[in-house]
């Protein structure tokens, strides 16, 4: 559990690789002994993938660790919270750049995956986020709130999903501007498997994390979001429409620039 | 409008697509007046280059009239007769303030795939070149969308011919820069140009022009090496020579004290490494040949500058890091900074110091192009360079 200071750094947690937890430890190492017993019948085709499989599966519930969530880079602490964070340098004061963020109501411009935020009181707020398996909302309260070089949040007791996060303004060093830190922590449904799960199903926070700021800086150096989309090709109308955008313009983006 | 398409590897043709329109408030549209391919091109051809979708608009040289300028253009106007640098730049971020406009942070829509291929960072966008670079739809075709029209395009307002100045938008700035980053101290020091394709031709003309003492340029084609000889310079056929043994003695046993890779990821050549990069390529678990790249670092002299204009796309292999280590070299590499380059190149051919008309070998319609990225990459019928003209 984190402590409710936790939020200001990461540094007094593990972060070296995914953890799993005990429940999931427990349903490897069943599946693995499950396994291994349906290997000890048939031919030696049969014998040797059950048999091998299972002891994979066995040997990692021993270690404790998720390979699969590691390669993935999902980086969990020793509670067992996913942690996602990045960076990223924007040529305007931090004072400025704050006050965008500060506006907890304006997040879910700034911060895709979020559906909506309400403020409630001057430390209390309600978010929903569209996950892959649906929508989920819980209240959130300010747990730091300094202007100009951070903001905290943690989710209340009782949150559906237990989560957190920081926001840092930092000065860039030679006045470049400001170097902005997110830090996420969060308690995935059934530890690093449900995070691995949540990836391939697409929501992948590390990298949503990332097109957030990489959007937010465009949108605060330019005033809008570079684009090819509906620019001509040798490509049929109707193909045009299906290839993924890499980057849709925000809302913030159409409020501003055009 | 008609223009050349990317259909798959070696597969390239020309169709027959809707006009570009205006995308956002600061883009313009360039009627194109003359392009020409560009030897990073016969990468795409080749299948070189990840990323790539079939129906792709091709190429990154190409210059001519403003036709259309989106509400926010403040500096273009209809009318205005422009070259297009080949990389796209916003002008506002950290290294476009700094001069690095191709390292530009907020050009390249599809930043996500060159951050996970490159290491979490992503250049700027590149015009006709594979999506990593953005996807933008390039040049070789009658008319063009000009993203950050404020930042990009260059008025030409002397008389010059379009074929003095077509070059500004990448050949002649990305020889130049190569032959610039040598550090080059005039009257003394000796530069190696690897590969007499057009960006070595520039190389080696900048080379010159830098001070050089001596230039020398290796290559196995003759007439492209005959073109080199041209402008004053020493060759090399690697075909006929050892070249590093060539090398060492045209520079007294020293090594040429800077070293221009203007070949990149296909080299030819023979040895031991071509095969192993050979193997390699086949396998597909490797994009580069680099047998030019080894060849300039075991040449090079002592503290000197190994310059890399020449494209690279992966993992490398079997580099002789320890004779780059044991000699003290420097390494200077990367897409050009071709907005930089665009005024004082231009002075220099107003200035009659180069016409960089003298490399084009081939002239042609734009429907003619499938069939000359070909003659190109075979070096047929003695092609160096080859400029379209979309309107004949």
């Amino acid at each position: 559990m984190d402590n409710p200071n936790g939020a200001t750094s990461n540094m007094g947690h593990s972060t070296t690789g995914a953890r799993l937890q005990t429940t999931e430890r427990l349903l490897l190492a069943s599946l693995g002994l499950g396994l291994m017993a349906l290997g000890t019948r048939g031919g030696n085709v049969r014998r040797l993938a059950f048999g091998g499989a299972g002891a994979l599966a066995a040997v990692l519930a021993a270690r404790g660790s998720n390979p699969v969530a590691t390669a993935m880079k999902i980086q969990t602490d020793s509670s067992g919270e996913t942690r996602v964070s990045d960076g990223v340098t924007i040529g305007k004061p931090a004072a400025e750049l704050y006050a965008v963020w500060r506006n907890l109501e304006n997040l879910p411009n700034l911060m895709r995956h979020l559906q909506e935020v309400k403020v409630l009181d001057d430390r209390r707020s309600h978010w929903t986020v569209k996950g892959p398996l649906g929508e989920v909302s819980w209240d959130a309260e300010l747990t730091a709130d300094e202007p100009g070089k951070r903001i905290a949040w943690q989710s209340v007791e009782g949150a559906s999903i237990e989560n957190g996060g920081e926001v840092l303004f930092r000065p860039a060093p030679g006045a470049r501007g400001t170097e902005i830190v997110v830090r996420l922590h969060y308690r995935a449904p059934l530890g690093s498997t449900g995070a691995v799960v949540a990836r391939a199903l697409g929501e992948e926070p590390s990298q949503q994390l990332r097109d957030d700021l990489m959007r937010f800086k465009r949108e605060q150096e330019l005033g809008f979001h570079p684009t090819t989309e509906g620019q001509t090709s040798g490509r049929a109308a109707k193909q045009q429409e299906d290839r993924p955008q890499a980057q849709p313009g925000g809302a913030l983006a159409q409020g501003g620039a055009r | 409008m008609k223009a050349v398409i990317w259909q798959g590897t070696n597969k390239i043709g020309v169709e027959t697509v809707p006009d570009p329109t205006l995308l956002l408030p600061t883009d313009a549209i360039v009627k194109i007046s003359s392009t020409a391919i560009c030897g990073s091109d016969l990468h795409l051809l080749d299948g070189r280059i990840p990323s790539m979708e079939k129906g792709d608009i091709l190429g990154h040289e190409f210059m001519g009239e403003v036709v259309e300028v989106g509400r926010d253009v403040k500096k273009l106007k209809v009318g205005d007769r422009v070259v297009v640098p080949f990389n796209l730049a916003c002008g506002v971020c950290d290294p476009c303030k700094r001069g690095f406009f191709s390292a530009c942070d907020n050009s390249n829509p599809n930043h996500r795939m060159a951050e996970a291929l490159y290491g979490g960072v992503s250049g700027g966008g590149l015009f006709g070149y594979s999506h990593i670079y953005g996807g933008y739809a390039g040049g070789q075709a009658q008319y063009v969308r000009v993203p950050f029209a404020d930042v990009g395009p260059f008025k030409i307002e002397s008389d010059l011919r379009d074929e003095q100045v077509l070059f500004l938008t990448d050949i002649f700035p990305t020889g130049y820069q190569a032959a610039e980053q040598c550090g080059i101290m005039a009257g003394r020091d000796v530069v190696a140009v690897f590969g007499a394709g057009p960006v070595g031709q520039f190389a080696a003309r900048s080379a010159q022009m830098l001070g050089a003492a001596q230039v020398i340029v290796i290559d196995r084609v003759p007439e492209r090496l005959k073109m080199a000889e041209a402008a004053g310079a020493m060759t090399i056929n690697y075909e006929q020579e050892d070249v590093l043994t060539a090398l060492r003695e045209a520079t007294g046993g020293r090594g040429p004290d800077h070293v221009i890779d203007a070949v990149g990821m296909e080299a030819h050549g023979h040895g031991p490494g071509a095969l192993l990069d050979e193997l390699q390529v086949k396998a597909k678990i490797s994009f580069d040949r680099i047998t030019a790249l080894r060849w300039a670092i075991m040449s090079c002299a002592k503290g000197g500058t190994v310059s890399m204009p020449g494209v690279y796309g992966g993992l490398i292999d079997k580099l002789p890091m320890g004779a780059a280590f044991a000699k003290g070299l420097i390494f200077r590499m990367g897409q050009t900074h071709t907005h930089r380059y665009l005024g004082p190149l231009l002075s220099r051919i107003e200035a009659g110091e180069i016409d960089p008309s003298f490399v084009i070998t081939h002239r042609a319609t734009l429907d003619q192009a499938p069939e000359l990225y070909k003659t190109f990459r075979d070096k047929h019928d003695g092609c160096i360079k080859v400029v379209l003209n979309p309107w004949g």
